[in-house]
């Protein structure tokens, strides 16, 4: 089952209630997406630790052959 | 050997691995096509393994790092990034620095390349 950019959005924000958060479907194909997350929690981690804590708001979706999210390229940053 | 003594050597034998889907001739997903294209390009020298040969590293990289995502880059036994994080890393003339600092060997001119290329 592939996910909705709402869906994306939705699991993020509820990790990251504060964030700033685009999600674009890079394809056009409803199954490879682009997130950029931005939220101040990420100041002072290194950018391994920031995508760590996205991935971990998507709760598994990404993981495994039946991971219901195929591609989700990631950019985090700290607000300015 | 358990999958995760496995990676464990594999890493610390070997300077710059990158665990990805198919082989760095020929890639097998186009997040480990980037980052396979970025090291070939720049020359460095580094081991490849496909993931897709073999499912207990498949799942094992991904506990090994507690990152969800292949392809996962190692230098000198500590995981860089993914695919997103080597791209940003390359842009941003990170990846030389860290290359620098841990002795490995790359074409400056040809990174220096890339990031004209997309500029």
């Amino acid at each position: 089952m592939a996910m909705e950019g709402k869906d994306i959005e939705a699991l993020i924000r509820a990790a990251f209630p504060q964030a700033q958060i685009t999600v674009t479907d890079t394809a056009g194909d409803g199954n490879h997406w682009a997130a950029e997350v931005i939220d101040e929690s990420f100041r002072g981690m290194n950018r391994v630790q920031q995508q760590r804590a996205v991935y971990a708001s998507l709760k598994g979706r990404m993981d495994g052959p039946q991971g219901e999210l195929h591609a989700l390229a990631l950019t985090t940053k700290v607000p300015e | 050997m358990s999958a995760k003594d496995q990676i464990q050597q594999t890493i610390e034998a070997n300077d710059v691995v990158l665990y990805m889907k198919g082989s760095k001739m020929m890639p097998q997903c186009g997040f480990s096509s980037r980052v396979a294209g970025v090291l070939n390009y720049m020359g460095v020298d580094y081991l490849d393994v496909d993931v897709l040969a073999d499912p207990e590293v498949r799942q094992g990289i991904k506990d090994f790092s507690d990152w969800p995502t292949i392809p996962q880059l190692y230098v000198k036994g500590e995981f860089v990034g993914g695919c997103d994080i080597v791209t940003e890393m390359t842009l941003s003339g990170e990846l030389d620095t860290l290359f620098d600092q841990k002795g490995v060997g790359y074409n400056k001119e040809a990174a220096d390349k890339i990031r004209e290329a997309n500029a």
